[in-house]
Protein backbone atom coordinates (compact mmCIF):
# COMPACT_ATOMS: atom_id res chain seq x y z
CA UNK A 1 0.00 0.00 0.00
CA UNK A 2 2.68 2.14 0.55
CA UNK A 3 3.79 1.59 -3.63
CA UNK A 4 0.27 2.71 -4.54
CA UNK A 5 -0.86 -0.91 -5.34
CA UNK A 6 -3.37 -1.03 -3.37
CA UNK A 7 -5.58 1.33 -1.79
CA UNK A 8 -7.81 0.44 1.65
CA UNK A 9 -10.52 1.09 0.09
CA UNK A 10 -10.15 -2.04 -2.87
CA UNK A 11 -8.45 -3.97 0.12
CA UNK A 12 -11.27 -3.85 2.34
CA UNK A 13 -13.86 -4.13 -0.79
CA UNK A 14 -11.75 -7.20 -1.51
CA UNK A 15 -11.72 -8.57 1.86
CA UNK A 16 -15.79 -8.50 2.27
CA UNK A 17 -16.10 -9.54 -1.16
CA UNK A 18 -13.88 -12.82 -0.40
CA UNK A 19 -15.88 -13.22 2.79
CA UNK A 20 -19.17 -12.74 1.05
CA UNK A 21 -18.32 -16.01 -1.07
CA UNK A 22 -17.11 -17.75 1.55
CA UNK A 23 -20.66 -18.38 2.74
CA UNK A 24 -21.30 -20.62 -0.26
CA UNK A 25 -17.94 -22.48 0.27
CA UNK A 26 -16.39 -23.11 3.74
CA UNK A 27 -18.58 -20.81 5.19
CA UNK A 28 -15.85 -19.20 7.95
CA UNK A 29 -17.69 -16.04 8.43
CA UNK A 30 -20.92 -15.47 10.20
CA UNK A 31 -21.31 -11.79 9.95
CA UNK A 32 -19.81 -8.78 8.41
CA UNK A 33 -18.86 -5.12 9.56
CA UNK A 34 -19.60 -3.73 6.22
CA UNK A 35 -19.88 -0.60 6.72
CA UNK A 36 -18.38 0.40 9.48
CA UNK A 37 -15.29 -0.94 7.64
CA UNK A 38 -15.82 0.36 4.48
CA UNK A 39 -15.96 4.03 6.37
CA UNK A 40 -12.47 3.14 8.09
CA UNK A 41 -10.82 2.53 4.96
CA UNK A 42 -11.46 5.49 3.37
CA UNK A 43 -10.05 7.44 6.54
CA UNK A 44 -7.22 5.17 6.04
CA UNK A 45 -6.59 6.37 2.39
CA UNK A 46 -7.03 9.48 3.55
CA UNK A 47 -4.13 9.59 6.19
CA UNK A 48 -1.93 8.15 3.56
CA UNK A 49 -2.67 10.72 1.38
CA UNK A 50 -1.66 13.01 4.13
CA UNK A 51 1.31 11.30 4.77
CA UNK A 52 0.45 10.24 8.17
CA UNK A 53 -0.53 6.65 8.36
CA UNK A 54 -0.81 5.76 11.65
CA UNK A 55 1.63 2.47 11.16
CA UNK A 56 2.84 -0.01 8.43
CA UNK A 57 -0.30 -1.59 8.46
CA UNK A 58 -2.83 1.01 8.53
CA UNK A 59 -5.73 0.34 6.09
CA UNK A 60 -5.00 -3.53 6.36
CA UNK A 61 -8.26 -5.71 6.63
CA UNK A 62 -8.20 -8.60 9.49
CA UNK A 63 -11.30 -10.86 10.42
CA UNK A 64 -12.21 -11.45 14.38
CA UNK A 65 -13.94 -14.34 15.67
CA UNK A 66 -17.16 -14.13 17.23
CA UNK A 67 -16.50 -13.52 20.41
CA UNK A 68 -14.39 -10.65 20.61
CA UNK A 69 -16.07 -7.06 21.13
CA UNK A 70 -16.25 -4.65 18.03
CA UNK A 71 -17.98 -1.65 19.44
CA UNK A 72 -21.85 -1.07 17.75
CA UNK A 73 -21.27 -4.94 16.34
CA UNK A 74 -23.01 -7.83 16.80
CA UNK A 75 -21.62 -10.55 18.94
CA UNK A 76 -22.85 -13.68 18.92
CA UNK A 77 -19.94 -16.38 20.01
CA UNK A 78 -22.21 -19.24 18.02
CA UNK A 79 -24.46 -18.98 20.26
CA UNK A 80 -28.63 -19.08 20.03
CA UNK A 81 -28.37 -17.30 22.97
CA UNK A 82 -26.75 -13.95 21.94
CA UNK A 83 -28.33 -14.07 18.71
CA UNK A 84 -28.98 -10.17 18.61
CA UNK A 85 -26.44 -9.06 21.06
CA UNK A 86 -23.81 -6.11 19.80
CA UNK A 87 -20.88 -5.03 21.63
CA UNK A 88 -21.01 -2.14 23.22
CA UNK A 89 -17.03 -1.55 23.35
CA UNK A 90 -14.23 -2.76 21.26
CA UNK A 91 -11.92 -5.57 23.02
CA UNK A 92 -8.53 -4.51 24.19
CA UNK A 93 -6.97 -5.98 21.30
CA UNK A 94 -9.19 -4.70 18.37
CA UNK A 95 -8.12 -1.47 19.97
CA UNK A 96 -4.55 -1.91 19.33
CA UNK A 97 -4.88 -3.39 16.11
CA UNK A 98 -7.59 -0.23 15.00
CA UNK A 99 -5.01 2.43 16.91
CA UNK A 100 -2.62 0.83 14.36
CA UNK A 101 -5.10 1.28 11.31
CA UNK A 102 -6.16 -1.84 10.66
CA UNK A 103 -9.70 -2.71 10.13
CA UNK A 104 -11.66 -5.44 11.59
CA UNK A 105 -13.88 -7.03 7.76
CA UNK A 106 -16.47 -9.41 10.08
CA UNK A 107 -16.87 -11.97 12.90
CA UNK A 108 -15.71 -15.82 11.72
CA UNK A 109 -18.03 -19.07 12.76
CA UNK A 110 -16.70 -21.14 16.41
CA UNK A 111 -17.94 -23.21 18.43
CA UNK A 112 -20.61 -22.10 20.78
CA UNK A 113 -18.36 -20.06 23.21
CA UNK A 114 -15.29 -21.77 22.29
CA UNK A 115 -16.23 -25.16 23.46
CA UNK A 116 -14.98 -27.45 21.35
CA UNK A 117 -12.60 -28.75 18.79
CA UNK A 118 -14.65 -29.05 15.58
CA UNK A 119 -16.56 -25.97 14.88
CA UNK A 120 -19.40 -28.03 14.43
CA UNK A 121 -21.14 -26.69 17.86
CA UNK A 122 -22.36 -23.95 16.03
CA UNK A 123 -25.78 -22.21 15.95
CA UNK A 124 -24.56 -21.27 12.00
CA UNK A 125 -23.72 -24.52 11.00
CA UNK A 126 -20.19 -26.24 10.73
CA UNK A 127 -17.35 -24.22 8.95
CA UNK A 128 -15.59 -26.33 6.23
CA UNK A 129 -12.04 -27.03 5.76
CA UNK A 130 -10.66 -25.40 2.50
CA UNK A 131 -8.52 -27.92 1.50
CA UNK A 132 -11.50 -30.91 1.38
CA UNK A 133 -14.98 -29.68 2.33
CA UNK A 134 -16.19 -32.70 3.81
CA UNK A 135 -13.35 -32.02 6.80
CA UNK A 136 -13.98 -29.94 9.66
CA UNK A 137 -11.65 -26.56 10.10
CA UNK A 138 -10.60 -27.82 13.06
CA UNK A 139 -11.88 -25.48 16.40
CA UNK A 140 -13.22 -23.48 18.24
CA UNK A 141 -11.13 -21.09 16.22
CA UNK A 142 -12.26 -23.08 12.80
CA UNK A 143 -13.70 -20.44 10.71
CA UNK A 144 -10.67 -17.52 11.61
CA UNK A 145 -8.15 -20.73 10.00
CA UNK A 146 -10.69 -21.57 7.25
CA UNK A 147 -10.77 -17.75 6.33
CA UNK A 148 -6.71 -17.64 6.43
CA UNK A 149 -6.60 -20.70 4.71
CA UNK A 150 -8.78 -19.94 1.73
CA UNK A 151 -7.84 -16.46 1.49
CA UNK A 152 -11.05 -14.53 2.49
CA UNK A 153 -8.86 -13.03 5.52
CA UNK A 154 -5.09 -11.90 4.96
CA UNK A 155 -4.99 -12.48 8.99
CA UNK A 156 -7.48 -13.08 11.92
CA UNK A 157 -7.80 -13.04 15.38
CA UNK A 158 -8.48 -16.69 17.54
CA UNK A 159 -8.82 -17.45 20.90
CA UNK A 160 -6.81 -20.56 22.83
CA UNK A 161 -8.14 -22.01 25.42
CA UNK A 162 -6.81 -25.34 25.19
CA UNK A 163 -6.06 -25.43 21.42
CA UNK A 164 -8.87 -23.58 20.08
CA UNK A 165 -6.02 -21.37 17.87
CA UNK A 166 -3.40 -24.12 17.66
CA UNK A 167 -5.07 -27.20 16.46
CA UNK A 168 -7.55 -25.36 13.52
CA UNK A 169 -4.42 -23.67 12.73
CA UNK A 170 -2.76 -27.61 11.85
CA UNK A 171 -6.35 -28.61 10.42
CA UNK A 172 -6.08 -25.91 7.98
CA UNK A 173 -2.50 -25.21 6.95
CA UNK A 174 -1.64 -22.14 8.64
CA UNK A 175 0.61 -19.78 11.49
CA UNK A 176 -1.38 -20.19 14.99
CA UNK A 177 -0.16 -18.72 18.14
CA UNK A 178 -1.19 -18.73 21.50
CA UNK A 179 0.79 -16.55 23.37
CA UNK A 180 2.04 -17.13 26.75
CA UNK A 181 -0.91 -16.61 29.23
CA UNK A 182 -0.91 -12.76 30.02
CA UNK A 183 0.66 -11.22 27.29
CA UNK A 184 -2.45 -10.05 25.44
CA UNK A 185 -5.21 -8.48 27.18
CA UNK A 186 -8.37 -10.43 27.46
CA UNK A 187 -10.43 -7.02 27.93
CA UNK A 188 -13.45 -7.72 25.20
CA UNK A 189 -12.70 -11.10 24.98
CA UNK A 190 -16.05 -13.26 26.14
CA UNK A 191 -14.23 -14.89 29.29
CA UNK A 192 -14.51 -18.66 28.84
CA UNK A 193 -11.71 -20.03 31.14
CA UNK A 194 -10.07 -17.07 32.64
CA UNK A 195 -6.94 -18.54 33.68
CA UNK A 196 -6.73 -20.21 30.37
CA UNK A 197 -7.55 -18.13 27.65
CA UNK A 198 -5.69 -15.64 25.63
CA UNK A 199 -6.21 -14.47 22.35
CA UNK A 200 -3.92 -14.66 19.46
CA UNK A 201 -3.17 -14.19 15.45
CA UNK A 202 -3.68 -17.06 12.86
CA UNK A 203 -2.04 -16.24 9.35
CA UNK A 204 -0.53 -18.03 6.35
CA UNK A 205 3.12 -17.20 7.39
CA UNK A 206 5.34 -16.55 10.72
CA UNK A 207 5.74 -13.24 10.16
CA UNK A 208 2.81 -12.48 9.41
CA UNK A 209 1.79 -13.59 13.05
CA UNK A 210 4.95 -12.30 14.55
CA UNK A 211 3.82 -8.53 13.25
CA UNK A 212 0.02 -9.16 14.08
CA UNK A 213 1.26 -10.27 17.85
CA UNK A 214 3.66 -7.35 17.76
CA UNK A 215 0.87 -5.13 17.53
CA UNK A 216 -1.88 -6.74 20.22
CA UNK A 217 0.53 -7.41 23.05
CA UNK A 218 1.02 -5.18 25.95
CA UNK A 219 -0.23 -4.12 29.22
CA UNK A 220 -4.17 -3.28 29.67
CA UNK A 221 -5.05 -1.96 33.01
CA UNK A 222 -8.64 -3.07 31.92
CA UNK A 223 -7.21 -6.81 32.35
CA UNK A 224 -5.82 -7.40 35.91
CA UNK A 225 -4.20 -10.56 34.70
CA UNK A 226 -2.57 -9.18 31.79
CA UNK A 227 0.95 -8.70 32.61
CA UNK A 228 3.12 -5.64 31.65
CA UNK A 229 6.27 -7.16 29.12
CA UNK A 230 9.62 -6.68 29.73
CA UNK A 231 11.38 -4.50 27.15
CA UNK A 232 13.83 -7.34 25.39
CA UNK A 233 10.46 -9.59 25.26
CA UNK A 234 8.62 -7.63 23.23
CA UNK A 235 8.37 -7.84 19.43
CA UNK A 236 9.60 -4.96 17.98
CA UNK A 237 11.79 -6.10 14.93
CA UNK A 238 11.47 -8.97 12.72
CA UNK A 239 11.59 -12.87 13.77
CA UNK A 240 15.09 -13.76 12.54
CA UNK A 241 15.74 -17.82 11.39
CA UNK A 242 18.91 -18.40 12.83
CA UNK A 243 18.38 -21.75 15.43
CA UNK A 244 22.03 -22.96 15.27
CA UNK A 245 22.41 -24.85 18.98
CA UNK A 246 18.73 -24.25 19.57
CA UNK A 247 18.02 -26.99 21.95
CA UNK A 248 14.88 -29.19 21.21
CA UNK A 249 12.70 -31.72 23.49
CA UNK A 250 10.45 -33.94 22.12
CA UNK A 251 8.40 -35.89 24.29
CA UNK A 252 8.22 -39.57 24.22
CA UNK A 253 4.19 -39.02 25.32
CA UNK A 254 3.40 -37.08 22.39
CA UNK A 255 5.13 -39.84 19.81
CA UNK A 256 3.42 -42.95 21.25
CA UNK A 257 0.15 -44.36 21.28
CA UNK A 258 -2.67 -42.67 19.75
CA UNK A 259 -0.68 -40.45 17.16
CA UNK A 260 -1.26 -41.04 13.37
CA UNK A 261 1.81 -42.56 11.69
CA UNK A 262 1.52 -40.29 8.46
CA UNK A 263 1.07 -37.50 10.85
CA UNK A 264 4.25 -38.64 12.95
CA UNK A 265 6.00 -39.09 9.72
CA UNK A 266 5.47 -36.04 8.24
CA UNK A 267 6.73 -34.45 11.82
CA UNK A 268 10.01 -36.34 12.31
CA UNK A 269 11.14 -35.17 8.89
CA UNK A 270 9.87 -31.85 9.49
CA UNK A 271 12.18 -32.35 12.54
CA UNK A 272 15.24 -33.28 11.14
CA UNK A 273 15.11 -30.51 8.79
CA UNK A 274 15.51 -28.32 11.82
CA UNK A 275 18.62 -30.55 12.69
CA UNK A 276 20.00 -30.19 9.42
CA UNK A 277 20.07 -25.90 10.17
CA UNK A 278 21.84 -26.59 13.23
CA UNK A 279 19.39 -27.36 15.96
CA UNK A 280 20.39 -30.19 18.53
CA UNK A 281 17.36 -32.49 19.39
CA UNK A 282 16.97 -34.70 22.25
CA UNK A 283 14.06 -36.80 23.96
CA UNK A 284 12.41 -36.26 26.68
CA UNK A 285 9.71 -37.21 29.23
CA UNK A 286 6.53 -35.41 30.41
CA UNK A 287 4.08 -38.26 31.51
CA UNK A 288 1.69 -35.25 32.50
CA UNK A 289 1.73 -33.19 29.91
CA UNK A 290 -0.65 -35.47 28.07
CA UNK A 291 -3.71 -37.31 29.89
CA UNK A 292 -2.76 -35.82 33.05
CA UNK A 293 -3.11 -32.70 31.61
CA UNK A 294 -5.93 -33.47 30.22
CA UNK A 295 -7.92 -34.51 32.74
CA UNK A 296 -7.01 -31.76 35.12
CA UNK A 297 -8.20 -29.38 32.08
CA UNK A 298 -11.39 -30.79 31.92
CA UNK A 299 -11.71 -30.44 35.63
CA UNK A 300 -10.60 -26.41 35.91
CA UNK A 301 -11.81 -24.88 32.37
CA UNK A 302 -15.30 -26.49 33.13
CA UNK A 303 -15.41 -25.26 36.71
CA UNK A 304 -13.99 -22.03 35.15
CA UNK A 305 -16.36 -22.09 32.19
CA UNK A 306 -20.07 -22.47 34.92
CA UNK A 307 -18.97 -19.73 36.62
CA UNK A 308 -18.51 -17.28 33.60
CA UNK A 309 -21.25 -18.35 32.35
CA UNK A 310 -23.45 -17.85 34.61
CA UNK A 311 -23.74 -14.06 33.99
CA UNK A 312 -25.75 -15.37 30.46
CA UNK A 313 -29.25 -15.46 32.22
CA UNK A 314 -31.40 -13.64 29.71
CA UNK A 315 -31.52 -11.23 32.19
CA UNK A 316 -29.92 -8.12 31.03
CA UNK A 317 -28.78 -9.09 27.78
CA UNK A 318 -29.43 -12.33 24.69
CA UNK A 319 -32.37 -14.25 24.36
CA UNK A 320 -35.09 -14.21 27.49
CA UNK A 321 -37.77 -16.76 27.49
CA UNK A 322 -40.74 -15.69 29.53
CA UNK A 323 -41.17 -17.96 32.54
CA UNK A 324 -43.57 -18.09 36.05
CA UNK A 325 -40.65 -17.07 38.38
CA UNK A 326 -37.39 -15.52 37.75
CA UNK A 327 -36.00 -19.08 38.25
CA UNK A 328 -37.95 -20.56 35.62
CA UNK A 329 -36.95 -17.25 33.37
CA UNK A 330 -32.97 -18.65 34.18
CA UNK A 331 -33.81 -22.19 33.68
CA UNK A 332 -35.52 -21.65 30.11
CA UNK A 333 -33.65 -19.23 28.71
CA UNK A 334 -30.34 -21.32 29.63
CA UNK A 335 -31.73 -24.36 29.15
CA UNK A 336 -33.17 -23.78 25.05
CA UNK A 337 -30.07 -21.04 24.27
CA UNK A 338 -26.99 -23.18 25.37
CA UNK A 339 -26.41 -25.66 22.64
CA UNK A 340 -25.54 -28.85 23.83
CA UNK A 341 -21.73 -28.75 24.41
CA UNK A 342 -22.03 -25.65 26.73
CA UNK A 343 -24.75 -27.11 28.65
CA UNK A 344 -22.67 -30.51 29.00
CA UNK A 345 -19.51 -28.49 30.01
CA UNK A 346 -21.69 -25.97 32.25
CA UNK A 347 -22.65 -29.20 34.19
CA UNK A 348 -19.30 -31.02 34.57
CA UNK A 349 -18.21 -27.43 36.30
CA UNK A 350 -21.06 -27.30 38.60
CA UNK A 351 -20.28 -30.57 39.79
CA UNK A 352 -16.93 -30.21 40.09
CA UNK A 353 -17.40 -27.30 41.65
CA UNK A 354 -20.36 -28.23 44.46
CA UNK A 355 -20.69 -29.29 48.19
CA UNK A 356 -19.00 -32.44 48.63
CA UNK A 357 -17.21 -32.60 45.51
CA UNK A 358 -14.96 -29.52 45.09
CA UNK A 359 -11.73 -30.72 46.92
CA UNK A 360 -11.69 -34.36 45.36
CA UNK A 361 -12.30 -32.12 41.66
CA UNK A 362 -11.53 -28.86 41.67
CA UNK A 363 -8.76 -28.74 43.98
CA UNK A 364 -7.41 -31.58 43.10
CA UNK A 365 -6.76 -30.75 39.76
CA UNK A 366 -5.38 -27.49 40.79
CA UNK A 367 -2.73 -29.74 42.35
CA UNK A 368 -2.13 -31.62 39.28
CA UNK A 369 -1.61 -28.02 37.38
CA UNK A 370 1.27 -26.88 39.94
CA UNK A 371 2.92 -30.61 39.07
CA UNK A 372 2.50 -30.05 35.35
CA UNK A 373 4.16 -26.51 35.51
CA UNK A 374 7.15 -27.82 37.60
CA UNK A 375 7.17 -30.60 35.36
CA UNK A 376 7.84 -28.11 32.17
CA UNK A 377 10.26 -25.59 34.02
CA UNK A 378 12.21 -28.98 34.59
CA UNK A 379 12.15 -29.46 31.09
CA UNK A 380 13.21 -26.00 29.97
CA UNK A 381 15.80 -26.48 31.93
CA UNK A 382 17.55 -28.85 29.53
CA UNK A 383 16.05 -27.48 25.99
CA UNK A 384 14.67 -24.59 24.58
CA UNK A 385 11.69 -25.23 22.91
CA UNK A 386 9.58 -28.47 23.44
CA UNK A 387 8.64 -30.03 19.69
CA UNK A 388 5.32 -32.12 19.30
CA UNK A 389 2.85 -32.69 16.78
CA UNK A 390 -0.01 -30.04 17.12
CA UNK A 391 -2.51 -32.90 16.56
CA UNK A 392 -2.93 -36.67 16.94
CA UNK A 393 -4.48 -36.42 13.40
CA UNK A 394 -5.49 -34.72 10.17
CA UNK A 395 -8.93 -33.10 9.99
CA UNK A 396 -11.27 -35.65 10.17
CA UNK A 397 -14.86 -35.98 8.88
CA UNK A 398 -17.88 -33.23 9.51
CA UNK A 399 -20.02 -35.29 11.83
CA UNK A 400 -17.89 -38.15 12.55
CA UNK A 401 -17.62 -37.00 16.39
CA UNK A 402 -20.57 -35.41 17.07
CA UNK A 403 -21.97 -38.52 19.25
CA UNK A 404 -18.81 -38.77 20.69
CA UNK A 405 -17.61 -35.98 23.04
CA UNK A 406 -14.25 -37.30 24.61
CA UNK A 407 -13.04 -38.35 21.03
CA UNK A 408 -13.12 -34.60 20.69
CA UNK A 409 -11.97 -33.82 23.81
CA UNK A 410 -8.86 -36.30 22.99
CA UNK A 411 -7.95 -33.87 19.66
CA UNK A 412 -6.25 -31.61 21.75
CA UNK A 413 -3.97 -34.20 24.02
CA UNK A 414 -1.23 -31.86 22.77
CA UNK A 415 -2.20 -28.67 23.18
CA UNK A 416 -3.51 -28.62 26.43
CA UNK A 417 -0.44 -28.75 28.51
CA UNK A 418 0.62 -25.49 27.46
CA UNK A 419 -2.52 -23.77 28.30
CA UNK A 420 -2.32 -25.49 31.61
CA UNK A 421 1.12 -24.45 32.43
CA UNK A 422 0.09 -20.75 30.47
CA UNK A 423 3.40 -21.39 28.15
CA UNK A 424 3.33 -19.44 24.44
CA UNK A 425 3.12 -22.11 21.52
CA UNK A 426 2.60 -21.97 17.70
CA UNK A 427 1.24 -24.34 15.55
CA UNK A 428 3.28 -24.75 12.10
CA UNK A 429 2.39 -26.03 8.86
CA UNK A 430 5.47 -28.69 8.12
CA UNK A 431 3.37 -31.05 5.28
CA UNK A 432 0.50 -32.80 3.95
CA UNK A 433 -0.87 -36.20 4.63
CA UNK A 434 -3.68 -37.59 2.13
CA UNK A 435 -4.09 -33.97 0.87
CA UNK A 436 -4.98 -33.06 4.22
CA UNK A 437 -2.49 -30.35 6.47
CA UNK A 438 -0.14 -31.53 9.27
CA UNK A 439 0.78 -29.57 11.89
CA UNK A 440 3.62 -29.05 14.32
CA UNK A 441 3.67 -27.53 17.57
CA UNK A 442 6.77 -25.34 19.34
CA UNK A 443 6.46 -24.66 22.70
CA UNK A 444 8.37 -21.89 24.24
CA UNK A 445 8.90 -21.14 28.22
CA UNK A 446 6.94 -18.23 29.59
CA UNK A 447 7.61 -14.71 27.33
CA UNK A 448 10.04 -16.24 25.11
CA UNK A 449 7.40 -15.75 21.93
CA UNK A 450 10.75 -14.68 20.26
CA UNK A 451 12.44 -17.98 20.50
CA UNK A 452 9.28 -20.19 19.08
CA UNK A 453 8.67 -17.39 16.41
CA UNK A 454 12.09 -17.83 15.34
CA UNK A 455 12.20 -21.72 15.05
CA UNK A 456 8.89 -21.77 13.24
CA UNK A 457 10.24 -18.78 11.06
CA UNK A 458 13.47 -21.62 10.34
CA UNK A 459 11.03 -24.43 9.47
CA UNK A 460 8.78 -22.38 7.04
CA UNK A 461 11.72 -21.52 5.31
CA UNK A 462 12.52 -25.38 4.50
CA UNK A 463 8.81 -26.61 4.36
CA UNK A 464 7.54 -23.66 2.29
CA UNK A 465 4.12 -23.21 1.08
CA UNK A 466 1.89 -26.28 1.42
CA UNK A 467 0.37 -26.67 -2.37
CA UNK A 468 -3.06 -28.72 -3.09
CA UNK B 1 -24.05 -41.00 46.30
CA UNK B 2 -22.20 -42.47 43.64
CA UNK B 3 -23.17 -45.33 41.81
CA UNK B 4 -20.64 -47.70 41.23
CA UNK B 5 -21.07 -49.71 37.76
CA UNK B 6 -19.73 -52.65 35.66
CA UNK B 7 -19.90 -51.23 32.60
CA UNK B 8 -17.55 -51.14 29.14
CA UNK B 9 -14.36 -48.84 29.37
CA UNK B 10 -13.75 -46.19 27.20
CA UNK B 11 -10.59 -46.60 25.42
CA UNK B 12 -8.20 -44.50 27.65
CA UNK B 13 -9.94 -44.83 31.20
CA UNK B 14 -7.82 -45.88 33.68
CA UNK B 15 -11.13 -47.37 36.48
CA UNK B 16 -12.08 -50.66 35.87
CA UNK B 17 -15.81 -49.26 37.13
CA UNK B 18 -17.34 -45.93 35.52
CA UNK B 19 -18.50 -43.36 38.10
CA UNK B 20 -22.66 -43.48 37.44
CA UNK B 21 -24.31 -40.14 37.91
CA UNK B 22 -27.96 -40.97 39.45
CA UNK B 23 -30.87 -39.03 37.79
CA UNK B 24 -31.61 -37.26 40.85
CA UNK B 25 -27.59 -35.99 40.70
CA UNK B 26 -28.61 -34.58 36.88
CA UNK B 27 -31.60 -33.09 38.14
CA UNK B 28 -29.38 -31.43 41.58
CA UNK B 29 -26.45 -30.48 39.13
CA UNK B 30 -29.22 -29.12 36.14
CA UNK B 31 -30.83 -26.75 38.85
CA UNK B 32 -27.35 -25.51 40.54
CA UNK B 33 -26.46 -24.74 37.38
CA UNK B 34 -30.25 -22.91 36.26
CA UNK B 35 -30.23 -25.35 33.18
CA UNK B 36 -33.51 -26.47 32.22
CA UNK B 37 -33.04 -29.92 30.88
CA UNK B 38 -35.77 -32.15 28.79
CA UNK B 39 -36.18 -35.70 30.10
CA UNK B 40 -34.65 -37.14 27.01
CA UNK B 41 -31.97 -34.65 27.70
CA UNK B 42 -30.71 -35.46 30.96
CA UNK B 43 -30.39 -39.20 30.14
CA UNK B 44 -27.84 -38.75 27.66
CA UNK B 45 -26.30 -36.12 29.57
CA UNK B 46 -26.53 -38.52 32.63
CA UNK B 47 -24.04 -40.99 30.30
CA UNK B 48 -22.13 -38.28 28.68
CA UNK B 49 -21.03 -36.51 32.42
CA UNK B 50 -20.10 -39.72 33.70
CA UNK B 51 -18.16 -40.78 30.99
CA UNK B 52 -16.52 -37.53 30.97
CA UNK B 53 -16.16 -37.93 34.68
CA UNK B 54 -14.53 -41.63 34.19
CA UNK B 55 -12.23 -39.73 32.55
CA UNK B 56 -11.10 -36.84 34.59
CA UNK B 57 -10.83 -39.23 37.87
CA UNK B 58 -7.74 -40.66 36.65
CA UNK B 59 -6.36 -37.72 39.06
CA UNK B 60 -6.86 -39.70 41.71
CA UNK B 61 -3.87 -41.91 40.74
CA UNK B 62 -1.58 -38.80 41.30
CA UNK B 63 0.24 -38.12 44.44
CA UNK B 64 -0.42 -34.52 45.07
CA UNK B 65 1.01 -34.82 48.78
CA UNK B 66 2.24 -31.39 50.13
CA UNK B 67 1.36 -29.37 46.45
CA UNK B 68 0.00 -26.42 46.80
CA UNK B 69 -3.05 -25.36 44.16
CA UNK B 70 -2.51 -23.29 41.04
CA UNK B 71 -5.15 -21.04 39.84
CA UNK B 72 -3.28 -18.18 38.26
CA UNK B 73 -0.19 -19.24 36.00
CA UNK B 74 1.26 -15.70 35.82
CA UNK B 75 3.43 -13.78 38.66
CA UNK B 76 1.33 -11.05 39.37
CA UNK B 77 -0.16 -10.58 42.72
CA UNK B 78 -3.12 -8.30 43.99
CA UNK B 79 -3.57 -5.81 41.26
CA UNK B 80 -5.44 -2.98 42.03
CA UNK B 81 -7.46 -0.27 40.53
CA UNK B 82 -7.97 3.12 42.06
CA UNK B 83 -11.71 3.44 43.71
CA UNK B 84 -13.18 5.97 40.49
CA UNK B 85 -15.75 6.03 38.36
CA UNK B 86 -14.73 5.87 34.74
CA UNK B 87 -18.48 5.84 33.59
CA UNK B 88 -19.03 5.51 29.46
CA UNK B 89 -19.76 7.37 26.45
CA UNK B 90 -23.40 7.79 25.27
CA UNK B 91 -22.86 5.23 22.64
CA UNK B 92 -21.96 2.67 24.66
CA UNK B 93 -24.70 3.47 27.13
CA UNK B 94 -27.57 2.85 23.78
CA UNK B 95 -25.93 0.15 22.86
CA UNK B 96 -26.30 -1.58 26.58
CA UNK B 97 -30.26 -0.33 26.80
CA UNK B 98 -31.10 -1.58 23.10
CA UNK B 99 -29.80 -5.26 24.39
CA UNK B 100 -32.01 -5.17 27.24
CA UNK B 101 -34.58 -7.85 26.31
CA UNK B 102 -37.56 -5.82 27.97
CA UNK B 103 -37.87 -2.10 29.55
CA UNK B 104 -39.86 0.76 30.14
CA UNK B 105 -38.00 3.85 28.77
CA UNK B 106 -34.47 3.34 29.88
CA UNK B 107 -34.90 1.40 32.74
CA UNK B 108 -34.24 -2.48 32.22
CA UNK B 109 -37.70 -4.82 32.83
CA UNK B 110 -37.24 -8.33 34.71
CA UNK B 111 -39.17 -10.46 36.68
CA UNK B 112 -40.02 -9.89 40.69
CA UNK B 113 -36.90 -11.13 42.07
CA UNK B 114 -39.35 -11.20 45.35
CA UNK B 115 -42.75 -12.70 44.75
Amino acid sequence: MAEKRWSSVELVEAALNEAEKSSEGAKAFVGLFAERARSQAVESDARRAQGEPKSDFDGVPFAVKDNMCVAGERLSCASAILRNYRAPYSAGAIRRLEDAGMIPTGRTNMDEFAMGSSTENSVYGPTRNPWNREMIPGGSSGGSAAAVAEGSAIVALGSDTGGSIRQPAAMCGVVGLKPTYGRVSRYGLVAMASSFDQIGPLAKTTADAAALLGLIEGHDPNDSTSVPLREESRLSEAIGAEIKGLRIGLPAECFGEGLDGQVEETVRSAVEKLVQLGAEVREISLPRMTTAALAAYYVIMPSEVSANLSRIDGVRYGAREDGESLSEVYGKSRGRGFGAEVRRRVMIGTYALSSGYYDDYYVKALKVRRLIARDYERAFKDVDVIVTPTSPTTAWRIGERVDDPLANYMADIYTVGVNVAGLPGINVPCGLADGLPVGLQIIGRHFEEKVILRAANALEGEVGRLKK
Amino acid sequence: MLERERVPRYAGTVNQEIMSLTSEQVEHIAKLARLDLTDGEKDSLRDQLSSILDYVSQLREIDTEGVEPLSYVATLENVWADDEIKGCSAAERNVIIENFPDKEGDLLKVKAVFS
